[in-house]
């Protein structure tokens, strides 16, 4: 039988995340950037512009503008939280696990790894709104791809 | 539209009981659906003609001298003739069936462009236009050389008539593509005064009817189009079906939108010859299904009354707007005075996202739109991304509306 009883809201709705999309942080211009990419949803308009300062295969410094949702908002603004000072892998990593835990995955919900990025753990019983959480996710990966992309044409 | 002396007011809880999707329980509350300038619900009659055109009268039109592709082809014709009527046509050979709105304006686009269009021409749109309205003739410029101008838009949503002479004063603008009725704003369009200045200005003008045929009485001559676009799913009928109405003489001076069976008089190795209209722009198998259900479609409003659903509506704005209105940090789109609009409520609530507002409402069983709605010129107008968007049909009542604005009380609660 189909389940269509509500996920309740709060689970969507969580203080840690309405804190994050009333306050976001590491929110604004990073000057000394290496790479910006723009990630908008086409069906609904959000949009978030990530910038990276990627140094010896690590991120130096991360900031974004956005406009969008709270689920969007405040996905890229814990998100960055975790970025500053980590290597290229281990942000590979925690877009894999994110994205995994959208999927439902219950395993990559409990990873320490993903720090406050678990509050966001109730929105995968909101499927329409799975987009919107990865949205900064996925701006990360197309500026990891940008970032080893320039590597390699430098290289060859 | 016209403006209408009293009808009888409509009782949407008569109506209600021919919607079978009306009655269910969405997250554990009864549906209210108030997305109906995304699509509206279908009612049983139509369900029925569909149901009874496959089971009974399935077969090829035009093709066959069997007898049922003789019946598939009077009930085809048939709702043709319906429609035709509907939105006050005297020729049913002026309507053709396409997809939908979106299709019926590719086809005047693309096929009377084509042959219209040359560079330093001027084609006039709308900031308020859906993009089923700006894109088709965005590709026809490229191609042509065309250039594109557009109205603009006043604070409250409606078209700043007053540059209109100006744009038509340099005489290059040779057809204008206007909203009857505005999906992103509600805004009821002078599309008649349009009309009058484009034809002194030896202008056309093609109105996109989506929102306007699905909501009040239509008449072509009167509103003095030269084409109206419509579809069926967003007037009781399904998805798949709409309708170009143009007048007889633009059509015939057309050049065919598409190629294939049905459309032709003569097939030679190098050349063919086209089918007499309609069916010159109906290539290949028609959505013949479709096409009865919208003639049904069309039974059923007739039923209800036109005239009715518009003024029920606008109660329903009315009612809406003066509950959002109260409401602190609301901020509502389009015409203030509900008679300037029809069925369709956009907002914005300070501090909550329009995509947020609609998952706690849907968390309520209500049903409402939020984004872009298609209009992304409207957006930028306005300064906001996107908005939250209730709209209404006849089955509509003001408990439907009541939940809408007691649900936002409780956005307010969380997003406080």
């Amino acid at each position: 039988m189909i389940d269509r009883s509500t996920p309740p809201l709060k689970s969507l709705y969580q203080q840690l995340i309405l804190d994050h999309y009333r306050k976001p942080r590491n929110r604004g211009e990073l000057d000394d950037r290496t790479v910006e990419v723009l990630m908008r949803n086409p069906t609904c308009g959000d949009e978030i512009t990530l910038q990276l300062k990627v140094e010896d295969e690590r991120i130096a410094d991360v900031k974004f503008l956005g406009d969008g949702c709270s689920i969007s908002q405040a996905s890229v603004s814990m998100m960055t939280t975790l970025l500053k000072g980590e290597s290229l892998d281990k942000a590979h990593k925690l877009a894999t696990r994110f994205t995994k835990m959208m999927h439902g995955d219950e395993e990559a919900a409990r990873d320490p790894d993903l720090g406050n990025l678990r509050s966001l753990a109730g929105v995968a019983k909101f499927p329409v709104r799975i987009k919107c959480a990865l949205l900064g996710f996925d701006a990360l990966q197309e500026a990891m791809k940008k970032t080893r992309g320039e590597e390699e044409d430098a290289e060859g | 539209m016209p403006s209408v002396s009293t009808p009888d007011a409509l009782d949407p809880s008569a109506v209600r009981g021919d919607f079978p999707i009306l009655d269910q329980q969405v997250h554990g509350h009864p549906l209210a659906y108030l997305d109906n300038a995304a699509t509206s619900q279908t009612p049983t009659p139509v369900l029925e003609a569909i149901q009874s055109y496959y089971r009974n009268d399935n077969a090829n039109v035009h093709r066959g001298i069997h007898e049922l592709s003789r019946r598939s082809t009077d009930a085809y014709e048939g709702a043709r003739m319906k429609v035709a009527r509907w939105i006050g046509a005297e020729d049913a050979g002026e309507v053709v069936w396409t997809r939908g709105t979106t299709e019926a304006i590719n086809l005047v686009a693309s096929a009377w462009g084509a042959a219209n269009l040359e560079e330093g021409d001027e084609i006039l749109l709308t900031d308020m236009e859906h993009h089923s309205n700006l894109v088709p003739w965005q590709l026809v410029a490229a191609r042509t050389g065309a250039r594109l101008r557009y109205l603009e838009l006043d604070d409250e949503g409606r078209l700043r008539l007053e540059d209109l002479p100006g744009i038509l004063a340099g005489g290059r603008v040779r057809i204008g593509a206007v909203g009857h009725v505005s999906n992103a704003l509600g805004t009821i369009n002078p599309v008649r005064e349009i009309a009058r200045q484009l034809h002194a200005a030896g202008a056309l003008l093609l109105v996109d009817g989506a929102q306007g045929a699905p909501h009040a009485p239509v008449d072509v001559a009167e509103l003095g189009a030269d084409f109206y676009a419509f579809s069926g799913h967003k007037m009781c009928g399904p998805t798949g079906i709409g309708v170009l109405w143009g007048r007889r003489e633009l059509l015939e001076a057309m050049p065919p939108y598409q190629g294939g069976g049905e459309m032709i008089s003569e097939v030679q190795r190098d050349y063919s010859t086209w089918a007499e209209l309609p069916h010159k722009f109906e290539a290949g198998t028609p959505n013949i299904a479709g096409a009865v259900a919208m003639g049904a479609a069309v039974d059923y409003l007739d039923g209800v009354g036109p005239e009715r659903i518009l003024v029920h509506e606008q109660g329903l704005v009315r009612q809406a707007l003066e509950g959002l209105q109260a409401m602190p940090g609301v901020r509502v789109f389009g015409p203030r005075d509900p008679e300037g609009r029809a069925g369709v409520v956009p907002f914005t609530m300070e501090g909550t996202h329009p995509h947020d507002i609609a998952t706690i409402l849907d968390s309520q069983g209500v049903a409402i739109r939020a984004g872009h709605h298609c209009a992304q010129l409207v957006m930028k107008r306005y300064g906001v991304s996107a908005t939250a968007r209730a709209s209404f049909y006849l089955y509509n009542t003001a408990d439907d509306v009541d939940r809408l604005l007691d649900g936002l009380e409780s956005v307010r609660e969380i997003f406080g």
